[in-house]
Protein backbone atom coordinates (compact mmCIF):
# COMPACT_ATOMS: atom_id res chain seq x y z
CA UNK A 1 0.00 0.00 0.00
CA UNK A 2 0.90 3.63 -1.00
CA UNK A 3 2.55 5.85 1.79
CA UNK A 4 0.05 8.64 0.40
CA UNK A 5 -2.35 7.18 1.95
CA UNK A 6 -4.14 9.16 4.96
CA UNK A 7 -3.50 7.88 8.73
CA UNK A 8 -6.41 6.97 10.73
CA UNK A 9 -6.73 7.81 14.27
CA UNK A 10 -8.84 7.90 17.36
CA UNK A 11 -9.34 8.92 20.65
CA UNK A 12 -11.37 6.59 22.94
CA UNK A 13 -12.76 8.43 25.86
CA UNK A 14 -15.35 6.23 26.68
CA UNK A 15 -14.83 2.88 28.63
CA UNK A 16 -18.30 1.64 27.83
CA UNK A 17 -17.86 -1.89 26.27
CA UNK A 18 -20.33 -1.22 23.42
CA UNK A 19 -17.80 1.90 22.57
CA UNK A 20 -14.65 0.21 23.08
CA UNK A 21 -15.84 -2.51 20.73
CA UNK A 22 -16.87 -0.13 18.20
CA UNK A 23 -13.19 1.55 18.36
CA UNK A 24 -11.39 -1.79 18.28
CA UNK A 25 -13.36 -3.09 15.22
CA UNK A 26 -13.35 0.02 13.29
CA UNK A 27 -9.59 0.23 14.28
CA UNK A 28 -8.79 -3.30 12.50
CA UNK A 29 -10.75 -2.64 9.72
CA UNK A 30 -8.93 0.76 9.15
CA UNK A 31 -5.90 -1.04 9.59
CA UNK A 32 -6.85 -4.11 6.71
CA UNK A 33 -7.54 -1.20 4.28
CA UNK A 34 -3.68 -0.40 5.00
CA UNK A 35 -4.38 2.60 6.76
CA UNK A 36 -1.46 3.42 9.63
CA UNK A 37 -4.00 3.91 12.80
CA UNK A 38 -3.58 4.50 16.00
CA UNK A 39 -5.20 4.55 19.04
CA UNK A 40 -5.08 7.40 21.64
CA UNK A 41 -6.95 6.15 25.25
CA UNK A 42 -7.93 8.76 27.34
CA UNK A 43 -9.76 9.16 30.79
CA UNK A 44 -12.46 6.25 30.83
CA UNK A 45 -11.12 4.85 27.74
CA UNK A 46 -7.68 4.04 30.13
CA UNK A 47 -9.82 1.01 30.74
CA UNK A 48 -9.36 -0.64 27.65
CA UNK A 49 -5.87 -0.55 28.10
CA UNK A 50 -4.69 -1.27 31.20
CA UNK A 51 -3.88 -5.09 32.87
CA UNK A 52 -6.77 -4.60 35.35
CA UNK A 53 -5.03 -4.70 38.67
CA UNK A 54 -6.04 -1.97 41.46
CA UNK A 55 -4.58 1.42 40.91
CA UNK A 56 -3.60 3.88 42.98
CA UNK A 57 -1.74 4.86 45.64
CA UNK A 58 -3.09 8.11 47.37
CA UNK A 59 -6.64 7.45 49.34
CA UNK A 60 -8.54 9.19 46.67
CA UNK A 61 -6.09 7.10 43.41
CA UNK A 62 -7.19 3.37 45.21
CA UNK A 63 -10.64 4.61 45.75
CA UNK A 64 -11.18 5.16 42.26
CA UNK A 65 -9.23 2.14 41.47
CA UNK A 66 -11.68 0.10 43.03
CA UNK A 67 -14.81 1.69 41.67
CA UNK A 68 -13.71 1.78 38.20
CA UNK A 69 -11.26 -1.07 37.97
CA UNK A 70 -9.74 -1.41 34.40
CA UNK A 71 -9.48 -4.53 32.04
CA UNK A 72 -10.66 -4.73 28.60
CA UNK A 73 -12.87 -8.42 30.19
CA UNK A 74 -14.36 -6.09 32.90
CA UNK A 75 -15.70 -3.03 31.49
CA UNK A 76 -19.68 -2.96 31.15
CA UNK A 77 -22.65 -1.80 28.08
CA UNK A 78 -23.12 1.89 28.64
CA UNK A 79 -26.50 0.85 29.08
CA UNK A 80 -28.39 -2.04 30.77
CA UNK A 81 -25.48 -2.63 32.55
CA UNK A 82 -27.03 -3.69 36.32
CA UNK A 83 -24.22 -4.15 37.95
CA UNK A 84 -22.25 -6.66 35.69
CA UNK A 85 -25.36 -8.67 34.51
CA UNK A 86 -25.63 -7.04 31.41
CA UNK A 87 -21.84 -7.54 30.58
CA UNK A 88 -22.17 -11.03 31.01
CA UNK A 89 -25.20 -11.05 29.52
CA UNK A 90 -23.81 -8.87 26.03
CA UNK A 91 -20.52 -11.67 26.09
CA UNK A 92 -22.94 -14.53 26.17
CA UNK A 93 -25.09 -13.53 23.26
CA UNK A 94 -22.42 -12.23 21.56
CA UNK A 95 -20.56 -15.83 22.31
CA UNK A 96 -23.42 -17.48 20.76
CA UNK A 97 -23.77 -15.47 17.38
CA UNK A 98 -19.52 -15.84 16.99
CA UNK A 99 -18.84 -12.23 17.54
CA UNK A 100 -15.16 -11.77 18.28
CA UNK A 101 -14.50 -11.31 22.13
CA UNK A 102 -13.16 -7.93 22.83
CA UNK A 103 -9.57 -9.10 24.15
CA UNK A 104 -9.02 -10.85 20.94
CA UNK A 105 -9.95 -7.72 18.47
CA UNK A 106 -7.62 -5.71 20.38
CA UNK A 107 -5.06 -8.78 20.06
CA UNK A 108 -5.96 -8.48 16.47
CA UNK A 109 -5.56 -4.81 16.61
CA UNK A 110 -2.45 -5.28 17.47
CA UNK A 111 -1.29 -8.07 15.15
CA UNK A 112 -2.38 -5.55 12.40
CA UNK A 113 -0.12 -2.93 13.59
CA UNK A 114 -2.41 -0.81 14.99
CA UNK A 115 -0.42 1.51 17.73
CA UNK A 116 -1.86 2.13 21.31
CA UNK A 117 -1.29 5.61 22.91
CA UNK A 118 -2.23 6.27 26.55
CA UNK A 119 -3.03 9.59 27.75
CA UNK A 120 0.36 10.53 30.56
CA UNK A 121 -2.12 13.36 32.00
CA UNK A 122 -5.19 10.71 32.15
CA UNK A 123 -2.53 8.23 33.99
CA UNK A 124 -1.61 11.47 36.52
CA UNK A 125 -4.88 12.28 37.78
CA UNK A 126 -5.70 8.56 38.14
CA UNK A 127 -3.11 7.52 39.50
CA UNK A 128 -2.02 4.76 37.05
CA UNK A 129 1.24 3.89 36.88
CA UNK A 130 2.91 2.39 33.04
CA UNK A 131 2.90 -1.05 34.69
CA UNK A 132 -0.36 -0.61 35.06
CA UNK A 133 -1.13 -0.76 31.78
CA UNK A 134 -0.73 -3.65 28.87
CA UNK A 135 2.79 -4.03 27.64
CA UNK A 136 1.81 -3.77 23.80
CA UNK A 137 0.81 0.08 24.62
CA UNK A 138 3.73 1.88 22.37
CA UNK A 139 3.88 4.94 24.32
CA UNK A 140 2.70 7.12 26.92
CA UNK A 141 2.07 11.20 25.35
CA UNK A 142 0.02 13.89 25.73
CA UNK A 143 -2.38 15.78 23.02
CA UNK A 144 0.42 17.46 20.97
CA UNK A 145 1.48 13.69 19.92
CA UNK A 146 -2.48 12.81 18.96
CA UNK A 147 -3.12 16.01 17.31
CA UNK A 148 0.00 15.54 14.97
CA UNK A 149 -0.84 12.03 14.00
CA UNK A 150 -4.58 13.77 13.53
CA UNK A 151 -3.83 16.32 11.63
CA UNK A 152 -2.23 13.98 9.37
CA UNK A 153 -5.70 12.26 8.69
CA UNK A 154 -8.79 10.87 9.28
CA UNK A 155 -9.82 11.19 13.11
CA UNK A 156 -12.58 10.19 15.05
CA UNK A 157 -13.57 10.33 18.65
CA UNK A 158 -15.11 7.68 21.04
CA UNK B 1 -16.38 -17.04 -12.12
CA UNK B 2 -14.97 -18.64 -15.66
CA UNK B 3 -13.94 -22.35 -15.35
CA UNK B 4 -10.07 -21.73 -16.47
CA UNK B 5 -9.68 -19.46 -13.57
CA UNK B 6 -7.96 -21.21 -10.56
CA UNK B 7 -7.61 -19.40 -7.34
CA UNK B 8 -4.53 -19.00 -5.55
CA UNK B 9 -6.07 -19.60 -2.27
CA UNK B 10 -9.26 -20.49 -0.87
CA UNK B 11 -10.79 -18.79 2.18
CA UNK B 12 -13.28 -19.49 4.76
CA UNK B 13 -15.07 -17.04 6.55
CA UNK B 14 -17.99 -18.89 7.08
CA UNK B 15 -19.46 -18.10 10.64
CA UNK B 16 -17.25 -15.08 10.76
CA UNK B 17 -19.04 -11.61 11.72
CA UNK B 18 -17.47 -8.04 11.43
CA UNK B 19 -14.83 -7.21 10.92
CA UNK B 20 -13.23 -10.83 10.89
CA UNK B 21 -14.33 -11.37 6.92
CA UNK B 22 -12.32 -7.73 6.26
CA UNK B 23 -9.30 -8.47 8.61
CA UNK B 24 -8.78 -11.90 7.04
CA UNK B 25 -8.65 -11.05 3.83
CA UNK B 26 -6.37 -8.07 4.27
CA UNK B 27 -4.16 -11.13 5.68
CA UNK B 28 -4.75 -13.44 3.22
CA UNK B 29 -3.88 -10.79 0.29
CA UNK B 30 -0.71 -10.36 1.08
CA UNK B 31 0.10 -13.91 1.05
CA UNK B 32 -0.72 -14.16 -2.36
CA UNK B 33 1.08 -12.97 -5.63
CA UNK B 34 -0.06 -9.60 -7.80
CA UNK B 35 -2.58 -10.76 -10.56
CA UNK B 36 -3.60 -13.93 -8.10
CA UNK B 37 -7.30 -14.72 -7.01
CA UNK B 38 -8.68 -15.72 -3.81
CA UNK B 39 -12.02 -17.79 -3.60
CA UNK B 40 -13.32 -17.05 -0.11
CA UNK B 41 -16.96 -18.19 1.23
CA UNK B 42 -18.36 -16.22 4.05
CA UNK B 43 -22.28 -16.17 5.83
CA UNK B 44 -22.24 -12.52 7.19
CA UNK B 45 -24.81 -11.12 4.74
CA UNK B 46 -22.41 -7.52 5.42
CA UNK B 47 -19.79 -8.59 3.76
CA UNK B 48 -21.84 -7.73 0.40
CA UNK B 49 -21.32 -4.17 1.03
CA UNK B 50 -18.01 -4.60 3.14
CA UNK B 51 -16.13 -6.65 0.62
CA UNK B 52 -16.60 -4.10 -2.25
CA UNK B 53 -15.51 -0.92 0.01
CA UNK B 54 -12.18 -2.64 1.25
CA UNK B 55 -11.35 -3.75 -2.48
CA UNK B 56 -12.47 -0.20 -3.70
CA UNK B 57 -10.54 1.23 -0.35
CA UNK B 58 -7.85 -1.35 -1.53
CA UNK B 59 -7.23 -1.10 -5.15
CA UNK B 60 -7.60 -4.70 -5.47
CA UNK B 61 -10.17 -6.41 -7.77
CA UNK B 62 -14.09 -7.87 -7.22
CA UNK B 63 -14.23 -10.40 -9.79
CA UNK B 64 -17.23 -11.41 -8.66
CA UNK B 65 -19.70 -12.22 -5.86
CA UNK B 66 -22.01 -14.47 -5.38
CA UNK B 67 -24.99 -15.39 -3.12
CA UNK B 68 -26.87 -18.93 -2.79
CA UNK B 69 -29.01 -19.12 0.25
CA UNK B 70 -26.67 -18.04 3.07
CA UNK B 71 -23.57 -18.74 1.60
CA UNK B 72 -21.87 -15.85 -0.30
CA UNK B 73 -18.70 -16.49 -2.54
CA UNK B 74 -16.39 -14.52 -3.74
CA UNK B 75 -13.37 -13.87 -6.11
CA UNK B 76 -11.17 -11.10 -5.51
CA UNK B 77 -7.83 -10.27 -7.65
CA UNK B 78 -4.83 -8.75 -6.10
CA UNK B 79 -4.16 -5.77 -7.92
CA UNK B 80 -1.04 -4.36 -5.79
Amino acid sequence: MSEELEKCSMVICSGDMDKVMAAFIIATTAASMGRETTMFFTFWGMKAIQKGNLTGSSFFERMLGVMNRGGVDRIGPSRLNFGGMGRWMFKKMMKAKGVTPLAELRQTALDLGVTLLACQMSMDVMGIKREDLIDEVADVVGAATYCNLALQGKTMFI
Amino acid sequence: MSENVTPAMVLDLKGLLCPMPVVKLAGAIKKVEVGAIIEATATDPGVMADIPAWTKSTGNELVKMEREGKVITFWVKRLK
